[in-house]
Parts: C-alpha cells; sequence; structure tokens
C-alpha cells in the first residue's frame, strides 16, 4: 500500500516507489468549498521542494499549492481539466500532478497519517 | 418600464441594416490605401441598432441597478455619499472637454489652475506638503505611494528595506499593492480591539522594513489612538508610515493625516470628496507627502512659473510614470466643486456628522446585532451577525433581505477578523429619518430571524433576479456574448 | 437650520441622536483622538459658495482655456460623440452605483459590462476581455505583468520603441518595481527592427513581447511572424492596438497575439485633457485566469434567467491579497458604459466610416503638405490610417510650424523633435480644416 505524507499548507504525496502523487487534502478540500479551478504546472517542468507549483480555486477562495518533494512533473490530471470537483468528491484520488521523487530523504521531514490528523484537529 | 421587449443583450436586438449614428460624407479628394494584408479579414459582429432602440435599450437597465440617487447606500469602507449635481454641472462648464492633453499648456491654463488648486487644498486638508492628483484610483494611489517610498529609500543609498507591514485588518488592495510595487510582506495582528497590536508591530520593525501602512480609523471603525507611538518608533526604524485614504472621512474637521505623523499618503476622491463611484469607475487617488518627499512624486507634475502660469514638467527625475497623463480630469472638477460648494466650515462638520450617524445606527442595533467592538466608533461599524445565531441566519441572508426593502447591503464578510462582519458605513448625507428607517428594517429582519428564519434566508424576493448561480459562472465561465451562443 | 443642504442634521436632530448615542456632544465622540493630534485651527480654505458662486468661478477658470481645431494625436484623438452617449451615462442609476457586489441590484451595471466585453472581445478577435483598466498605459504594463505571471521563471520582456513614449514610461515604472526586466527593441525607419527582435529573441528568457498598432508614428506595421516567433520559446504577443482602428486593421487576434491591450478613448470619448479614458485588456482563452481586474460572467438565477455576476474573483486582491494578479480593485465603470453605447450606435460600418474618414483626410493632408515644399515625409513609403510624421525643410522647424498654427487657432500636431511633427486626423478634421492647415503652413 502507497505510503502518504503531508505538508502543513495541506498538500499531500502519496509515494509508489520512486514516483509521488500529488493533490490536497481532504481537511483542505472541505474547506475551500467546490473547486472551480485547478492551475497546474506543464510536464517537464523541475520542481523545488517547498517551491509553488499552481493553485486551487473555489468561487471565493483560492489556495497556492506546495510541492512537497523535489522532482519532474511528469504527469498532470488532465481529468481535472474539465471535472474539478473530482477533488471535492475523492481528494486522496483526484491527484493534481504525477512527479518523479528525486531524494527520498525529503519524505521524512514531512507529516505521517497520525501526525497530520493531530496537526488538523488543531486547526480550529 | 418595458423590459420583455428592451432587456435582453443589446446584441439580441441588433437587425441587419439598422444604424445609430450618422457621419458626414466628406470627400478629402483622396485615393491612398492600406495593402490588404494589414485590413481586418473577419468579420466585425457589432450590434446593428437605431438610436431610439438603444436609448430604450440602456435605459431600462438602468432601472435594474442601484445607486446612491436610489437610495440609502451603507457599504462599509465605500462612502456612498451623496454625489452632488453641481458637481457634474461643473465639469461642462469648465470647458475642459476638446482639450487635448498635448495642446499648449498657455490654451489650458485654467485647466491646469484647477489641478493646482485641488492639490493645494487636499494638502491643507491631508497636512501633507504636496500632492500628485495623477493616480486614477485609490489602488492605484497606495501603489504610487509605495513607489514613492521605495524611490526615498533608494535615494538615500538604503537598498534592504524590502518589506512593508500590513495589519491584518487590512483592505486586500493593502498587501496586493505592496507586492506589485515590489516589497514582500509582514502582517501584523490587531488586538481584540480591532486596533493595531504595537508590541507586535515594534517586534517587526527593523531594517528591512521601508514602510507601515494603515488607515485611521481602521477598517473595523476605531481610532488608532497609539498612533503618535507608532509614528515614532516607524520612524524611528527609518521606516516611512503610509496613510490609506479609505477611512478619511470621519477625520473631516477632526484631524490631519501628517498631523499624526504619517509621511505619506493617498485619498480616494470618490469617497471622501463626493465624485460618483461609475459603477466602478473612474475615481481618482491623489497622493500626498511631507515636506522632504516632494521629489520623489510622479511625472508629469503640473508647476508654477515665476510669471505666475502655469506649466507641465514631464521631467525625469522622479521613480517614474503611472499614468499616460495627468489623470482623471474631470473628477477633480467634481471634486473641487465640492470642497467649494461644502467650504472650509460645512467641510469640517462632514467628519462628526458621519460619526454621529454611525454611532446612531450602532446604538439602535446592538441588542439585537453582535457588535465585537464596543463603540464609540468613528465612520463605520462592524457586526458579526445576529446575536442570536441559533436561527441559521446568516450575514448573507440580512443583506439579501435589505435588498428587498429598497436598501444597499452593507459590506459582508469583510473585514476578515470575524466570521459574519456585516460593516456599515451611513455616511453624513443621511437624514436621521432615513437611518429609523433603516434600523427599522433591520431589527424587523433579526426578528423575523427568529420566527421566520426560513423566510429571511429565501430573500430576495422582489429583485429583477434573485440568487444567480454564482458556481456555474465560475465553473464554465461565459464572459462573452459568443461564448453564449 | 441644517448647517448645508448637503449636511441634514438640524440641531434638534444631534441632539435626539447623542442622546441615543449616550454622548453629551460630538466631540465626545472622538474622546479617544488625542488632543495633540487635533486639528489646531481652522482649514485654511475658501467660504462656502452658493451656486451661481461656484459657476462663476467655473466660467472664470473655463476663460482661460482654449478649445482648438485638433489635429495632434499620439494615442488620443479627438472624435465624434453621438449625443446619446453622454446622456444615457450621467443616468444616475449607473453613475452613482458602487462595483456591482450585490449582483440582484446591479444587473444594469452587470450587463453593459457583459456587453462592453463582448464587443472588445468582437474588436479585438480574442476571447475573452476583462471589465477594463485605468487607461491604455496601464492596462499595458498589467499586460506585461500578465506575460511574466504566465511564464514560469522568465522575466525578460522586449517592448518596440515605435510603442508610444508615455505607454512604455508607465510600462517600464511598473516593470521595474516587478523585477520585470523590460528592453527596448529599437525602431528602424519608423517600425520595429526584425532583425534586432529575432536577435533578442535568441539571448532566450523571453516571456512577452510588446508591440503597437498603429504604432506611435501611425504606421501600420506588418507583423507577419512575430507571433510564430513568439510562440516558438513560449513568450506571449502583445499588442496594443487603438480600439477604433481595429474595425479596418488587421486585429491582435488576426495577428495570432496572446494578449490585445491599449487605449479605447478613440471609441468616440471627449479628450477633457487626459482622462477619464479607457484601458481595454483581452486575451485569449486559455489565459483567462491570469487576466487581472474584474470581469463579468453569465449564468442563471433560481428561476431560470439570465443573470449576470462578477466571476472568477480568485485571482483578486480581496481573496489572494499579495497573490492576486493585481491590486485593482475598481474598473473604468462609466466609460466602460460609454464604449458599450458608442460601439452600438456607430456598428461596424460606423467605425468604419470613422476609420475611412479619418485615413482620407491624413492622405490628403499629408500630401497637399509635401506639396508645399515645407514639409516631407519623416517615414516615406510607410502605410498609415490617420496619423503619420513630417519633417520641417529648413530654414522651418517644428516650433515655428506649431506656433504659426497655434495662432491659427490650430493644433497642428505634437513635436517629435526639433525638426519633425506628429499629425493626426479623425472625421471631426474637415476638408476646410484640412485646406487651413496647408494654407498657413504654405504661407510660413
Amino acid at each position: 500500500m502507497a505510503q502518504i505524507y503531508y505538508l502543513p499548507t495541506h498538500e499531500y504525496i502519496k509515494v509508489e516507489g520512486d514516483t509521488g502523487f500529488i493533490g490536497i487534502s481532504e481537511y483542505a478540500a472541505k474547506q475551500l468549498g467546490a473547486v472551480t479551478y485547478v492551475d497546474m504546472p506543464e510536464e517537464g517542468d523541475e520542481l523545488a521542494a517547498g517551491e509553488e507549483f499552481g493553485a486551487v480555486e473555489s468561487r471565493k477562495a483560492a489556495s497556492d499549492l506546495f510541492s512537497p518533494v523535489s522532482g519532474e512533473v511528469l504527469e498532470i490530471n488532465e481529468a481535472l481539466v474539465d471535472d474539478p470537483k473530482l477533488i471535492n468528491n475523492a481528494p486522496l484520488d483526484a491527484w493534481i500532478i504525477k512527479v518523479k521523487i528525486n531524494d527520498p530523504e525529503e519524505l521524512k521531514s514531512l507529516m505521517d497519517e497520525a501526525a497530520y490528523s493531530d496537526f488538523c484537529a488543531k486547526q480550529h | 418600464m418595458n423590459k420583455k421587449l428592451y432587456s435582453p443583450l443589446i446584441f439580441e436586438l441588433s437587425h441587419p441594416g439598422r444604424h445609430g449614428a450618422d457621419l458626414p460624407d466628406y470627400d478629402y479628394g483622396t485615393r491612398g490605401g492600406l495593402g490588404s494584408h494589414l485590413l481586418r479579414t473577419t468579420a466585425l459582429e457589432l450590434p446593428e441598432t437605431d438610436e431610439p432602440t438603444v436609448v430604450r435599450h440602456y435605459t431600462n437597465s438602468s432601472n435594474n441597478n442601484f445607486g446612491v440617487d436610489t437610495g440609502f447606500y451603507p457599504l462599509g469602507s465605500c462612502t456612498m455619499k451623496y454625489n452632488p449635481k453641481v458637481n457634474e454641472a461643473m465639469v461642462n462648464v469648465a470647458g475642459i472637454a476638446p482639450l487635448h492633453p498635448a495642446q499648449p499648456t498657455s490654451t489650458a491654463q485654467g485647466a491646469l489652475k484647477i489641478y493646482r488648486t485641488l492639490e493645494k487644498y487636499l494638502a491643507e486638508i491631508g497636512g501633507m506638503a504636496e500632492f500628485t492628483l495623477n493616480p486614477f484610483a485609490g489602488a492605484h494611489g497606495e501603489y504610487t505611494g509605495l513607489m514613492v517610498i521605495r524611490a526615498y529609500h533608494l535615494s538615500r543609498g538604503d537598498e534592504t528595506r524590502q518589506r512593508v507591514i500590513v495589519p491584518d485588518s487590512a483592505h486586500g488592495t493593502n498587501p496586493a499593492s505592496a507586492a506589485m510595487a515590489g516589497f514582500e510582506i509582514v502582517e501584523v495582528k490587531s488586538l481584540a480591539d480591532g486596533t493595531v497590536d504595537v508590541k507586535d508591530l515594534r517586534s517587526k520593525l527593523d531594517e528591512t522594513i521601508a514602510a507601515v501602512m494603515m488607515t485611521n480609523p481602521n477598517t473595523v471603525g476605531m481610532f488608532e489612538k497609539a498612533i503618535p507611538e507608532i509614528a515614532e518608533a516607524v520612524h524611528k526604524a527609518g521606516a516611512l508610515l503610509y496613510y490609506d485614504g479609505a477611512n478619511l472621512n470621519p477625520m473631516l474637521g477632526v484631524a490631519r493625516p501628517g498631523d499624526m505623523g504619517f509621511d505619506v499618503m493617498h485619498i480616494n476622491l470618490h469617497k471622501t470628496f463626493s465624485t460618483p463611484h461609475g459603477g466602478g469607475g473612474p475615481g481618482a487617488g491623489p497622493v500626498g507627502v511631507r515636506k522632504g518627499l516632494e521629489q520623489f512624486l510622479p511625472n508629469p507634475r503640473v508647476i508654477e512659473k515665476e510669471d505666475g502660469t502655469l506649466d507641465i514638467d514631464f521631467g525625469d527625475d522622479a521613480f517614474g510614470r503611472v499614468s499616460a497623463w495627468l489623470g482623471n480630469f474631470t473628477v477633480y472638477i467634481k471634486a473641487l466643486a465640492y470642497i467649494l460648494t461644502l467650504g472650509k466650515d460645512g467641510l469640517a462638520q462632514v467628519g462628526p456628522l458621519a460619526t454621529l450617524n454611525a454611532n446612531y445606527v450602532m446604538e439602535s442595533l446592538k441588542d439585537l446585532y453582535e457588535l465585537p467592538i464596543a463603540g464609540p466608533c468613528k465612520h463605520e461599524f462592524v457586526f458579526d451577525g445576529l446575536r442570536d445565531k441559533s436561527t441559521g441566519v446568516t450575514t448573507l441572508n440580512i443583506a439579501k433581505a435589505l435588498l428587498d426593502h429598497g436598501f444597499h447591503a452593507p459590506t459582508i464578510y469583510f473585514p476578515l477578523l470575524f466570521h459574519e462582519s456585516l460593516m456599515i458605513e451611513p455616511t453624513e448625507t443621511e437624514t436621521p429619518e432615513t437611518l429609523d428607517a433603516f434600523i427599522a428594517v433591520m431589527r424587523d429582519i433579526a426578528q423575523k430571524a427568529k420566527t421566520e428564519p426560513d423566510e429571511v434566508k429565501g430573500a430576495p424576493y422582489t429583485t429583477p433576479i434573485s440568487h444567480p448561480d454564482e458556481d456555474e459562472a465560475a465553473l464554465s465561465p461565459k464572459l462573452t456574448y459568443a461564448q453564449l451562443k | 437650520m441644517s448647517a448645508h443642504r448637503y449636511l441634514p442634521h438640524t440641531q434638534a436632530d444631534i441632539e435626539r441622536m447623542l442622546e441615543r448615542c449616550g454622548a453629551a456632544t460630538l466631540d465626545s465622540l472622538y474622546a479617544d483622538v488625542p488632543d495633540t493630534l487635533r486639528l489646531k485651527k481652522p482649514y485654511e480654505l475658501p467660504e462656502a459658495m452658493t451656486e451661481p458662486e461656484l459657476q462663476r468661478y467655473f466660467e472664470a477658470l473655463a476663460a482661460k482655456n482654449k478649445a482648438m481645431t485638433i489635429f495632434a494625436g499620439g494615442g488620443f484623438y479627438h472624435h465624434y460623440t453621438p449625443a446619446a452617449t453622454p446622456s444615457l451615462i450621467s443616468r444616475s442609476e449607473f453613475l452613482t452605483a458602487y462595483t456591482p457586489y450585490q449582483p440582484e441590484i446591479s444587473q444594469g451595471t452587470l450587463q453593459y459590462i457583459f456587453e462592453y466585453q463582448s464587443m472588445m472581445c468582437a474588436l479585438t478577435g480574442m476571447d475573452v476581455s476583462n471589465a477594463s483598466m485605468y487607461d491604455g498605459a496601464t492596462a499595458t504594463a498589467e499586460a506585461i505583468i500578465m506575460a511574466v505571471n504566465s511564464a514560469r521563471r522568465k522575466r525578460r520582456v522586449l517592448i518596440s520603441a515605435t510603442v508610444a513614449p508615455a505607454v512604455a514610461q508607465v510600462a517600464a515604472t511598473y516593470a521595474s518595481a516587478a523585477g520585470i526586466t523590460l528592453e527596448v527593441i529599437p525602431e528602424d525607419c519608423g517600425i520595429t527592427s526584425r532583425e534586432a527582435f529575432e536577435e533578442m529573441m535568441g539571448a532566450g528568457d523571453v516571456a512577452g513581447v510588446v508591440v503597437a498598432s498603429p504604432n506611435y508614428f501611425g504606421i501600420v506595421e506588418d507583423y507577419s511572424g512575430y507571433a510564430e516567433r513568439c510562440h516558438a520559446d513560449k513568450a506571449l504577443f502583445i499588442m496594443n492596438c487603438h480600439a477604433s482602428s481595429l474595425a479596418t486593421l488587421r486585429t491582435p487576434g488576426e495577428w495570432g497575439a496572446d494578449i490585445a491591450c491599449g487605449e479605447a478613448q478613440s471609441l468616440g470619448m471627449p479628450l477633457n485633457y487626459g482622462g477619464p479614458y479607457l484601458g481595454y485588456m483581452c486575451c485569449r482563452q486559455t489565459l483567462m485566469r491570469k487576466l487581472p481586474g474584474r470581469i463579468v460572467g453569465a449564468t442563471t438565477d433560481e428561476h431560470g434567467q439570465r443573470s449576470f455576476v462578477l466571476t472568477l474573483q480568485a485571482r483578486e486582491q480581496h481573496i489572494r491579497r499579495q497573490k492576486a494578479t493585481s491590486n485593482i480593485c475598481s474598473n473604468q465603470g462609466i466609460m466602460t458604459l460609454h464604449a458599450a453605447i458608442y460601439l452600438s450606435l456607430m456598428g461596424a460600418e460606423g467605425l468604419r466610416k470613422v476609420n475611412k474618414l479619418g485615413h482620407d483626410a491624413a492622405h490628403a493632408l499629408a500630401e497637399a503638405l509635401c506639396h508645399t515644399g515645407k514639409v516631407k515625409m519623416k517615414y516615406p513609403d510607410r502605410p498609415f490610417l490617420n496619423e503619420f510624421a513630417i519633417e520641417t525643410v529648413s530654414p522651418l522647424d517644428a516650433d515655428t510650424m506649431l506656433s504659426a498654427l497655434a495662432n491659427e487657432g490650430i493644433l497642428g500636431g505634437i513635436k517629435l523633435t526639433d525638426d519633425s511633427i506628429l499629425v493626426a486626423t479623425t472625421e471631426m478634421c474637415t476638408p476646410d480644416d484640412v485646406k487651413r492647415y496647408v494654407s498657413t503652413v504654405k504661407n510660413m
């Protein structure tokens, strides 16, 4: 089963081997409301860990997206272009970009599921 | 009104072969001509309409609008005061319509005099040494003011000041303008009473800070009484203090930003000086500076020559240029007419009466609406929704319910300090009778929220449209007639 | 009696209201304003004027302004304004409204902005338009920022030397603050140097390229291949065009541009000594979410009626604060209404006729002026619409020529250099005006 890690800015990365699927957490999707648009990078872009790579917009809010790891963008989720609400329906399935993970060591600085769920609980 | 016939889009009233304007058939006796590769080949789909149809279309359309002339417009932070008719009339009297901006200044002395006179009057009211009228709007004024500040620091060889401090209660344009002017934003917290946390501010002041932006009174309508202390700390740290003039109205006749220690400020002529908002513009955001900063104002500048005539300086010693010419000129005529109509004594009563109106409304409603920051307020105040939250009636519902009673809604969900912000600014031009009628409706809505909450939540009922689907608009945007077809 | 006709409160009103507030005096509402900050003395401003006094005040100022027969342009033109336009835009339901935050009672404003957006897209050949910018110069500056925001990491933008100086200066001001390197593509006999353009593109890292049509010298440049070259490097091609010329000239859409921006004053807006004018900004569909400013979209309400709302607001400063596409939080409001009404009245046919009259007058004037032997074309053989540059033949110089014309009440153009002048015509220049201009020059 894939391992999942989180950033404090609510992005997740689902790790499968040296590939990562990056999206926004269920908590973030709920906070944002109905997603109307996802601003995505292009395939082949090189991202640094912590770098902004796009944004998720709802009608009256917007949230920038930060990359949990450094690596090349292998694929963007084209399905979100036509149906951004997929993010609300199933955030963990509706990944935004697929990246090649350059340095698995970077994952160690991220929150695991338990830590993230504690983190969210403290957000109120 | 015949909405059915004339209210579709003007494109839908188009009929091939009609036209609404006649042009002369001059024969200049020339052939000339442009190569076909330089010419438009695609069809130009503009309406083909006769003049009466155009007039009925836009007249009917205006009936779907609410303006200050229609009724009470208590939109917080927007200072929707009465826009005097004589201001509009003076635009025609001043004879500037046919003046080309490039014509010799000797043929535009009247226009230049208007510009210069208004600059001087604003300097007196703001307590500043000098003003420029060039900026087109409040946000543009903020940007211009911050560029002045940048130029000031750079002129002293001080290149480390790349950050600007903005309170968390500030209008969104403050951080956005600072970012456009190339600064990083540092947020400073507000205290429970809505004023700036001076301790937090002090801790953030260092040699990287170029400026601190503030409004006073702030966006919750409270006077920042620590302002002398703040000004001293800011100046001691080598930074400048910027005054966002969005809330200048209650200060008329009471205090001047220059005397409070502000170095640079802008004024929204379309707020404090009664020029119409025009559904979004044109406004004007003149920028003033204290003594010692005059040389950093942008060009073009109107200057006084030794012989008493006026001229325009296009020199390039300033940081640059934020407008092609001298800005939205007709707006200056209106603002000047307003100042002259009220005169020194009338202007001095504007602030206190605006404040009186705001406190009167606040005191009359605070038993039913949640007042998170106790008064007295200045020109405006913020409720955090209804006191009784159990009904589920939100600020949005209250805003929409007001529309059914012939009132414009207050500003809602701003400032971001509260979840259910409902920001009310009545302005000095409202009669007590209007305020009483508004208060009665607000009380009625609060009562109804208890007895018939669903009725309130369903509002508005009587407006030309109700509950437009904004999610749909954002999800699959249709922004032109062509995209509708 | 109340203090002023704009201030309705009588003394009795004030007392009653203060009582409700639990305050003894108006001044006590300002107890939190330290004495040291209070106004020390009355404003040094004039006493109040009555309406007749005000009328005389402005009449005296008007007497110091002089209307001229205008042959100057430089981006701002003296066009005919159909009488229905000022009449409709002064309707107070439009004029005294604020930004349409409450769509239920702002359909008037929202609908005309939607119509304006549609018309600007039709004119420019682009897909989407915003609700307008302040003026053509700031619109161009924002287009440059938009290009850089759309390109990851690239911060170099090229601007042609044939773009109007005022526009270029405002763009340079905005670019400098935003950390954008704005480089000027030199001019070659009045047009953008293609050689220099190719070379500067070759250096790489270009996010956008800005050109003008017609350019500052009135020349209609051939931009074949520019868009393709830009797109090969993923740079945006930005065209600054006079709005009214687009009924006749090849459009930004047809040239392959990504952003069209510029001044729409030419749509019959009074010169008003510099403003208010109207900046427009349109772009391709794919760039829609990078567009700054207000945007109106169509939707339906709960009864299925077509309705208009402000949309795509997640780009804007009230949501994104410092990360917004721009700090702009308004538009030129009533000037967009002016544009929509003007274009509805003129239609495509009327606009083409405006361009034809301006073109014919300009070509007749240019020909006749050259015929006097006192001046010659500065850029001979370059195609132009309604504006052209001339060079004075020694001993005549630009200042002498312009002041001789001014003595006849003619604004003869804009001085470019000591021996060259930019001359413009519109449908407001009658054949007699043209003859008067020529005979004045002939007699110099």
